[in-house]
């Protein structure tokens, strides 16, 4: 039971109380680049997700069992970002034989994933904090939908901010910036949800 | 081509770099870190170092190997030789400065994630030889740590009234800017900044 409540809380923690675009400034290419529409949003989130999760379970058997026992540690970062590279070409190439229908819907976020730095920060990190397998999943289960929610907040509000009289210089990228600096503020509320 | 409009065309790569396509206030590439890394000045000085590193020595490296990398397995590659020098970086920003590396350490590991790094790559160094590769990398690397210290420097000296640790201002500061929000509310407002300094000072200049 304290297992299953730790573990939660690590959700909840990866998620909303550090989430990693409002706090760890992650994947903030990609945060400004697809939320601009809620459709691409969703579609980013959706894929995001799932990438993350299956690259980080890769990523910790590889480190556990491959890289400890060779004491190769130091490789890690060309060995992840080569499993994160090869997973997104691998899951590109078989979801167009096998599901044409959804890669035409998600196909293109999947070749803007490699691109992400969360997905490589997630397998890092959770090598860095020495979690377990499933704590491992958990943590990119929690930053994927911390993600998610970032996305679709940010452009809930975008599809909106289209249609304000914002200042000539402000227009795009410096309006997103401080629209996100507000939801980052509200953030900071979540910082006493969990006990450090 | 002779040797002065060489010169020349070095001195506009760099140009080039830190004005016409600065990496995080034209480009918004590379976001990650110049938020992270930029409550402080020190660590902001550290980065754009560490980026200035690896962005010559990828693009000296790519320029170098050009003709040999078959063109369909190019990003594969790329990335091998980017990773290859960040954990260069890496290792060595462990062992010299480690109270820098410390909080900056997992943003120097994502430098490989880097676009701007990799788009260089592709668009330039794989195409020119190594001198123009060696500039444009210094001047990308250059708009890159411009952007980083202007950030930091004003983060730093408004959010805690210091600068590289020491104190500055003896006045109440404001904390906000040192947070992560106030992060990117100092990237807005200097992206509008530069925005309307580029376009007062820099458009008709550059149309000759």
């Amino acid at each position: 039971m304290t297992e299953f409540v730790k573990l939660f809380e690590l959700l909840i923690s990866a998620s909303l109380v550090n989430n990693f675009v409002f706090t760890w400034f992650l994947g903030l290419c990609i945060f400004f680049g697809v939320s601009k529409k809620m459709e691409t949003a969703l579609g980013m989130s959706v894929t995001f997700t799932a990438v993350m999760m299956i690259s980080t379970a890769i990523s910790w058997i590889v480190y556990k069992l491959i890289m400890v026992p060779l004491n190769i540690e130091f490789l890690m970062i060309i060995v992840f970002i080569g499993i994160v590279a090869g997973l997104v070409q691998g899951s590109d190439t078989i979801m167009r034989k096998v599901a044409p229908a959804l890669y035409y819907k998600l196909g293109i976020y999947l070749a803007l994933i490699s691109t992400n730095c969360i997905i490589l920060a997630v397998p890092l990190m959770s090598v860095g904090n020495k979690y377990s397998f499933i704590e491992s999943i958990v943590f990119a289960l929690g930053s994927g939908l911390g993600f998610s929610l970032a996305l679709i907040i940010m452009a809930s509000i975008r599809e909106k901010l289209e249609l304000a009289d914002v200042p000539k210089y402000f227009k795009g990228l410096p309006m997103a910036f401080v629209v996100t600096g507000m939801i980052a503020l509200a953030f900071t509320g979540f910082a006493g949800l969990i006990k450090h | 081509m002779s040797a002065t409009t060489e010169e020349i065309s070095y001195w506009e790569l760099i140009k080039n770099g830190i004005l016409k396509e600065n990496t995080i206030f034209k480009l918004a590439l590379s976001l990650c870190p110049a938020i992270a890394v930029t409550n402080n000045l020190k660590n902001g000085v550290f980065m754009g170092a560490a980026v200035i590193f690896v962005q010559v020595m990828v693009n000296v490296t790519i320029s170098a190997m050009r003709k040999f990398i078959h063109p369909r397995i190019r990003l594969p590659i790329f990335m091998l030789v980017i990773s290859g020098w960040v954990t260069v970086v890496n290792l060595g920003m462990d062992a010299l400065v480690p109270d820098v590396y410390r909080s900056v350490g997992l943003y120097i590991q994502l430098i490989v994630a880097f676009a701007s790094i990799l788009a260089r790559a592709e668009m330039f160094a794989s195409k020119n030889t190594i001198m123009p590769s060696m500039f444009d990398g210094i001047g990308m690397g250059l708009g890159f740590l411009v952007a980083l210290v202007t950030i930091s420097f004003f983060r730093e000296l408004i959010g805690k009234g210091m600068l590289w640790g020491v104190p500055i201002i003896n006045a109440k500061p404001l904390l906000i800017l040192v947070l992560p929000a106030g992060g990117f509310f100092a990237v807005g407002i200097l992206m509008a900044a530069f925005n309307w300094m580029y376009a007062k000072y820099f458009t008709k200049g550059n149309s000759h």
